[in-house]
Order: C-alpha cells, then structure tokens, then sequence
C-alpha cells in the first residue's frame, strides 16, 4: 500500500464538502425575498418551455460510442508504450498493426460523415 | 482489525449496497448513477489488490466511457426512464432460490481452489505491473493473437452498433 | 492480511446480485447494467487470483473481458435504441414477436 493513496483518499474527503459549503453558506447568509418572478426557472433569460427531461438527439450516443472504442484502444495502447523499450522490433510492429485495424473503424466514421454535427 | 481490513471492509459494503440498489431502483436514472458508485467501489477494491492499472481503466473505460453511453441510451429511451407499473417480472420466487443456490455453489467452487487457506503475500516494494502487461500483451507465446483479435472485435462492434443506431 | 477467500466470496455476492438483475427486471437496460456487474465481479475475482499467485494473467484477462464488455454494450444499447424506435417500448416481457 503506497501512501500516495491516502492523498487520493483524502481527496475523495474534501471534494464533497467544497460544493457542500458553496450550497450550504447560501442558507445562513442570503437574505430571503421571494417573490413570484424570482422563483421562476431561470433558463439563459429566457421563459422555460417544454419538461425538463427532454429526449436526446442520436448523436450525442453515436459520439459516445466512438470515444468507448478508442477509449478502449488507449487502454491496450498504454502498456505496449510503457513497456516499449524492453520490446522487440516485432512486437512493435504488432502494435502498429493494432491502431491500424482500429484506424480503418475511424477512416469508416469519418467517410460516413458520422464525425459531422447535424 | 488493522487499516487495511476495514478500508476492505467500507469498500465491500459500499459495492454491495450500490449493486444492490441498481437491481432494485425503479427509476432508470438513479440505477445508472449507483451503477457508478459499484464501479467505483470495485476500483477502490482493485487498490487494495495492488492492481493500480487496472483501477485507473476501470475508472476510465466503465465510469468514463460505459456508464456515460448507458446514460445517453437512457436519455434516448425517455419514456420508460420512470415506469410506472411493476419493475419486476413475475417468476422473482424462482429467481431468489436460483441466486441463493448459484451463490452457494460459486462459493463452495471457490473454497475448493485453496483460497480460503492463503492470505494474501506481502509484495515487496514497487512491482512495475503495466510495464510486465504490456509485454504480455504483445509477447508471440502470450497474449498476442487476443490482443489483434481485441482489435478486430472493437472494429466489428464501432460499425456494428453505428450502422444500427443511424438514423436511415 | 485478509484472505483471499473473503475477496472471492464478494465476488460471488456481487456475481449474484447481477444475477438476479438479469433474472427478475423487466426493464432491457437495467439488465445491461446488471450484466456489467456480473462482468465486474468475474474480474473482482481474476484480480484476488493474480494477487495470490503472483502471475500477471489474470490482469491481462480483465482487459480483455473489458473489451468484450465495451463491445457488448455498444452494440447492445444501440439495438435496444433501435427497437424503442420501432417499438417506443423496451420492456423484455412485451417483446415476444419472435415467440413460437
């Protein structure tokens, strides 16, 4: 057990209570004045129209699921860079031909006009 | 009870109770969210097993990348994200003597292989796992043919799933 | 120390909590997830064994089973987007179309 976890750890401590406080000091020193208009929805000025959880466009998961997969590809890639050094010139080749395999997905992607914001 | 065992301890029933509650949680939303907390309680658990890479991807890839694409699924299927209705189907009598009958074997299995007589070894000093993966991974007597197979897979499901979800 | 067997028994436990997701929920992504954790505690326990062996093989296993784990819920969920498309509806117990 390496003590640079106990810094994580304690991160894990103090990251709550900073947004904590920012909620939580509002409720002792704002002064409270409600009125009809002040509590309405605030939405960039405008007045809110329709529910809150609207249905999403189909892009928004396509894009996710293009960054899951590369994703995933740094993942492998990382350990084969780490250990690159002690590696023969084979087994390089090897990881060339993984980001090549996964480039023709990206090449795919791309050709298909999926990368493009409709 | 020393440190280590009762960090064991807070994770186990963190991943526990998260697990529990995303089978339990009607709305679909909130299953996601505890689905989240298990995963981190199983990175925390992959600390203290001293596999540090494999915390730092499962934070990554099932955080980062899959429980974020089963949130825009959600957020694409709307409708049913708060059923109203029963959320569970009816054969849940037979389900509960299955699971308790599977998890006593799985444990029975398990106590067959030795483990429940070892503690776990002292490591000594700083292992350089990733470094030793990564040899694994593309060594010719290892791993190599998974590896461009992992490749091949993640290719076939990039224009699998893309050619299903495009609109046409 | 803690023996491995309690690590192995969470992961049964949590193998069987997924389980029982699978089994008993209507809802098709909510047996997504609940597949996730079954995945997860099938590398919760590769992750104790390459602990008490000391050999790396079980880390290597765990990339892979993430792998086909990303792999499955890509294409998973991007079907069920597509039958609630088709179908505005993605509870498993009505979608019995191919039923003989």
């Amino acid at each position: 057990m390496d003590n640079n976890w106990l810094y994580i750890g304690l991160f894990f401590l103090v990251a709550p209570l900073i947004p904590a406080l920012a909620i939580l000091a509002p409720l002792f020193l704002a002064p409270k004045k409600p009125n009809k208009i002040k509590s309405q929805i605030y939405e960039c000025g405008i007045e809110t129209y329709g529910e809150t959880w609207i249905q999403f466009k189909v892009q928004y998961y396509i894009f996710a699921l293009i960054f899951l997969v590369f994703d995933i590809e740094t993942v492998f890639l990382y350990p084969w860079a780490v250990a690159y050094n002690s590696l023969p010139l084979f087994a390089v080749f090897e990881g060339v031909l993984f980001i090549i395999i996964l480039l023709a997905g990206l090449v795919y992607v791309w050709r298909k006009g999926d990368l493009e914001w409709v | 009870m020393t440190g280590m065992d009762s960090l064991f301890l807070i994770f186990a029933v963190i991943t526990l109770i998260s697990a529990f509650l995303v089978v339990t949680t009607k709305n679909l939303f909130h299953a996601a969210l505890w689905l989240i907390m298990t995963l981190f309680g199983v990175a925390a658990i992959y600390v203290l097993l001293n596999a540090f890479y494999l915390a730092v991807i499962q934070v990554i890839v099932y955080i980062g990348a899959i429980a974020i694409l089963m949130i825009f699924a959600i957020m694409l299927t709307q409708r049913v994200m708060n059923p109203s209705g029963r959320i569970f189907n009816k054969n849940w009598i037979i389900a509960a003597l299955l699971g308790a009958f599977m998890f006593i074997g799985l444990v029975i299995i398990s106590m067959q292989t030795g483990a429940s007589k070892t503690t776990l070894p002292q490591i000594s000093g700083q292992l350089d796992t990733v470094s030793e993966l990564g040899q694994a991974l593309v060594s010719p007597n290892a791993y190599v043919i998974p590896f461009e197979v992992a490749s091949v897979l993640l290719l076939a499901a990039l224009i699998g799933a893309i050619f299903v979800s495009r609109k046409r | 120390m803690i023996p491995t067997t309690y690590y192995i028994v969470l992961s049964a436990l949590l193998f069987t909590i997924g389980a029982l997701g699978v089994l008993i929920r209507r809802n098709a992504i909510i047996i997504f997830m609940a597949i996730e954790l079954m995945l997860n505690a099938a590398n919760l326990a590769f992750v104790a064994f390459t602990r008490m062996y000391g050999i790396i093989d079980g880390q290597v296993f765990v990339f892979f089973v993430m792998t086909v784990a990303a792999a499955e819920v890509a294409v998973g969920l991007a079907l069920i987007v597509a039958i609630f498309r088709t179908k505005h509806n993605i509870d498993i117990d009505q979608l019995n179309n191919l039923k003989g």
